[in-house]
């Protein structure tokens, strides 16, 4: 599996697999972002986004989350190809 | 018995029929594990719901019997992720396992449910649970969901780690109750072993860190100490119950303190129980090593689709409101006749009279008015049982997030205000499904803006009147319709916006959202759902609006002037008098005192307005005159000087008017018991009615500055 740069959540495609790196904010929702499981070095899917910059789906431990992009855009990545 | 078993005063139990419970445990769980399902299982309809005090969150309390005939208390604590806070309904569980709370005893023992397919996250608030300490029962639930996944479960591995019984349960087809039960009987029940570590830097307090202890109430030797501290000092929800200003002012400065030193304490904890919930796990579960492609993909992949998924929204929308709409109408129909005969009943049976009015008129109209929205408080909360319980809500939400977002709502506050289209009273009732308490606010707020089944009324006989030559008809009636629908809509997105700008300032709340697997719904719940919000409807909103209903009526009849034909008779009843009061504030509006006995009588049902019409201006058959008659008798009215009253330009105030203003007194009822006090329905009164005010005004005025009649 080859370690690829970090890039956002949010600029993930669907379909694509990634391993949580950072969160390069703090605050509430984020926060409970991590106590679901969102912990750095966690594997999440990025599964579908609703259209028009809605809410991403991801699927991580086995759950499917939503999450909104606002949020998306302060985790950090590493995709796994 | 355990020291902690709950004492309830002998009027209390008389009242509830129910010997004195041996224990009274807590179920605990994420939400969708399954733990309501497993609620019902355990008490079936012995059961009460009410709210915690000061807060709009279910209380859910049960009875049932154990194994050998003892009696437990059932507490179904609401669903959370996280003893870390995040909404009311989680701070009560975390209030109620700390023994915080005043009104709820502290569990003897708490049962936590899990959902089997799931482990790694519902064990995360487990073992925050089992860290206060309290004897406890671990369940796995809905087994034969993560057997299909091909997801093994150790039990005896659980035991071991964690020293409590460790249970497979299926609580959606019954099975393992017994087994529950039998370890719900034993004595002494075990105490888990099982402790998060805790990092050196977090304990209690040593000599270098002033303690906290004086300000906060803690059990001595217990580890809840260590745990309720942390929580207490969370940086991310404050709100704690029962805080005096002191112990508030000695959290922040240990917030402080403790931010200084470690900034992301709170971050390394989840990071830390992850680890060890890991470890556990790699040992007691086994995952299969692809993932297969479950149901739940299979249906996403269509319902959430970017074409099909909207299609399939819409469709099951149009049923909802279809079903709400219409189909409401035929048991509607039948409590209509009901309370007419049981009118005509005592009609016949008693001598004509005040008393005999008062029953009739009063009393069974008032019922009536509480009845009458029963099937469709009942067919939405079944549709909404089907849509929670399927796990097809949270898809709604994920779908209609985006739109509603740009108003400053959440994608749950979708099918509360579609449902209020049929009426607002179950709709502000749904919105219970909003979680965030802010958001769910504003969507109680601007619920009555859809406009209702009982503006169509109104509606008709107002488009009717105003187009009155019947060689434009059709399309411009419909065009009107769509009109005042768009301009409820409108002000509802409005002011939903307006709200979120100015009342609720501050971050906007972020939508997580988990979407649970989809599942067979349980028809049980969903039945005791019913059941319970019709009972809360009746008990709660029908004496307020039953008392309403009898005040409308004496003000509508009194004082009695015999031999008056009815239309002077209202004239001269208090209601008349009034309708002559408020005659200079409707007057630039356009209306004349006789419309204000419409507005007026409106306040207990919209489609009101329609049969005080018809009295006031002589409609011959009363409140059965077809709409046809009153358009007439509206068009030939005149005031004094020979004008119309109905102008054209009065007819579109009118309907401007009947858009936004808040004339439903069972409306305004059931918002005071969802916002907890009168403060809430008030302001809505108030701004609504005011806003139909100034609409009307402009309509009018500016109307009539153009040149229009």
């Amino acid at each position: 599996m080859q370690v690829k740069e970090s890039m956002k959540l949010s600029d993930l495609d669907n379909g694509c697999q990634a391993v949580v790196h950072s969160y390069t904010a703090k605050g509430a929702a984020l926060f409970r972002l991590r106590e679901m499981g969102l912990i750095p070095g966690a594997c999440l899917t990025l599964v579908r986004r609703a259209p028009l910059g809605g809410p991403l789906e991801i699927s991580i431990r086995g759950s499917l989350l939503s999450l909104r992009k606002q949020e998306a855009d302060l985790i950090e990545c590493r995709p796994a190809t | 018995m355990s020291e902690g078993a709950p004492r309830i005063s002998p009027a209390e139990q008389a009242k509830t029929r129910q010997p004195e419970p041996n224990r009274t445990f807590a179920l605990v769980g994420n939400p969708n594990s399954g733990k309501t399902t497993l609620f019902n299982a355990l008490t079936g309809l012995k059961q009460k719901v009410g709210n915690y005090p000061g807060v709009t969150v279910e209380r859910k309390e049960g009875y049932c019997y154990g194994q050998h005939g003892e009696t437990f208390r059932i507490l179904d604590l609401p669903g959370a992720y996280s003893l870390n806070a995040r909404s009311p309904d989680e701070a009560i569980l975390r209030d109620v396992l700390l023994g915080r709370r005043k009104d709820t005893q502290r569990p003897d023992a708490v049962i936590c449910v899990l959902d089997a397919s799931n482990p790694e996250r519902n064990l995360y608030l487990a073992t925050q649970v089992l860290d206060l300490g309290l004897p406890a029962i671990l369940v796995w639930n809905m087994v034969d969901v993560a057997e299909r996944r091909d997801i093994r479960i150790d039990l005896e591995v659980f035991r071991e780690k964690l020293g409590i019984p460790v249970l497979a349960l299926q609580a959606h087809a019954g099975k393992g109750l017994i087994e529950l039960k039998i370890e719900m009987s034993k004595t002494p029940l075990a105490r888990p072993i099982y402790q998060t570590p805790l990092p050196e830097d977090l304990r209690l307090p040593t000599p270098e860190r002033p303690s906290l202890d004086p300000c906060i109430a803690l059990r001595p030797g217990d580890m809840v100490r260590q745990w309720e501290r942390l929580y207490l000092l969370s940086e991310h929800e404050p709100e704690h119950f029962g805080l005096g200003e002191a112990e508030q002012r000695a959290l922040e400065k240990e917030r402080t303190r403790l931010r200084e030193a470690l900034p992301d304490w709170e971050d390394e904890l989840i990071s830390e129980r992850y680890a060890v919930i890991h470890g556990v796990c790699e040992e007691g579960i086994r995952h299969p090593n692809t993932q297969p492609r479950t149901l739940t993909d299979k249906l996403d992949a269509v319902l959430l689709h970017s074409v099909w998924g909207w299609v399939c929204l819409f469709g099951f929308m149009s049923l909802l409101f279809l079903m709400v709409f219409s189909l409401a109408n035929i048991p509607m129909g039948w409590i209509e006749s009901l309370f007419g005969s049981i009118g005509d009943w005592v009609r016949a049976h008693m001598a004509e009279g005040e008393l005999r009015d008062l029953i009739t008129e009063g009393m069974i109209a008032g019922m009536e008015g509480v009845v009458i929205f029963l099937p469709q408080i009942l067919i939405l909360f079944f549709f909404i049982g089907l849509l929670e319980g399927t796990g097809y809500m949270a898809r709604v939400a994920f779908m209609m997030d985006r739109y509603m977002s740009r108003v400053g709502l959440n994608g749950r506050s979708f099918v509360p205000l579609l449902s209020s289209y049929a009426c607002a009273i179950p709709g502000v009732m749904a919105a219970r499904t909003v979680e965030n308490p802010k958001d769910r606010l504003i969507t109680i707020l601007v619920a009555p803006l859809a406009s209702c089944s009982a503006r169509l009324p109104v509606y008709l006989v107002m488009i009717a009147t105003l187009v009155q030559t019947d060689v434009v008809p059709l399309l411009t009636k419909v065009l009107f319709m769509i009109a005042l629908y768009g301009l409820g809509t409108g002000g509802m997105f409005f002011f939903a916006w307006l709200f979120k700008k100015v009342l609720m300032k501050g971050e906007s709340a972020p939508l997580i959202l988990e979407l649970p697997s989809y599942k067979m719904p349980s028809f049980k719940s969903i039945l005791i759902h019913m059941w319970e919000r019709s009972r809360i409807f009746l008990r709660r909103a029908g004496t307020i609006i039953l008392g309403i209903s009898i005040l409308l009526w004496f003000l509508t009849n009194h004082p009695k002037n015999e031999g008056l034909p009815p239309s002077d008779q209202l004239a001269q009843s208090y209601a008349g008098r009034a309708g002559k009061l408020i005659e200079p504030v409707i007057a630039p509006l356009g209306y004349d005192w006789k419309v204000g006995i419409g507005l007026i009588a409106s306040f207990a049902a919209r489609e009101v307005f329609v049969s005080a019409m018809s009295i006031v201006y002589q409609v011959e058959g009363g409140e059965d005159a077809e709409s046809g008659e009153i358009r007439e008798a509206l068009a030939a009215a005149r005031r004094p000087d020979g004008s119309p009253v109905f102008s054209p330009l009065t007819c579109m105030s009118l309907l401007v008017f009947y858009v936004f203003a808040m004339q439903c007194i069972s409306t305004i009822a059931i918002v005071r018991r969802e916002t907890n006090g009168w403060k809430w329905p008030l302001f809505q009164v108030a701004y609504l009615t005011g806003t139909a005010w100034v609409a009307a005004l402009v309509v009018y005025q500016v109307g009539k500055l153009a040149g229009f009649q």
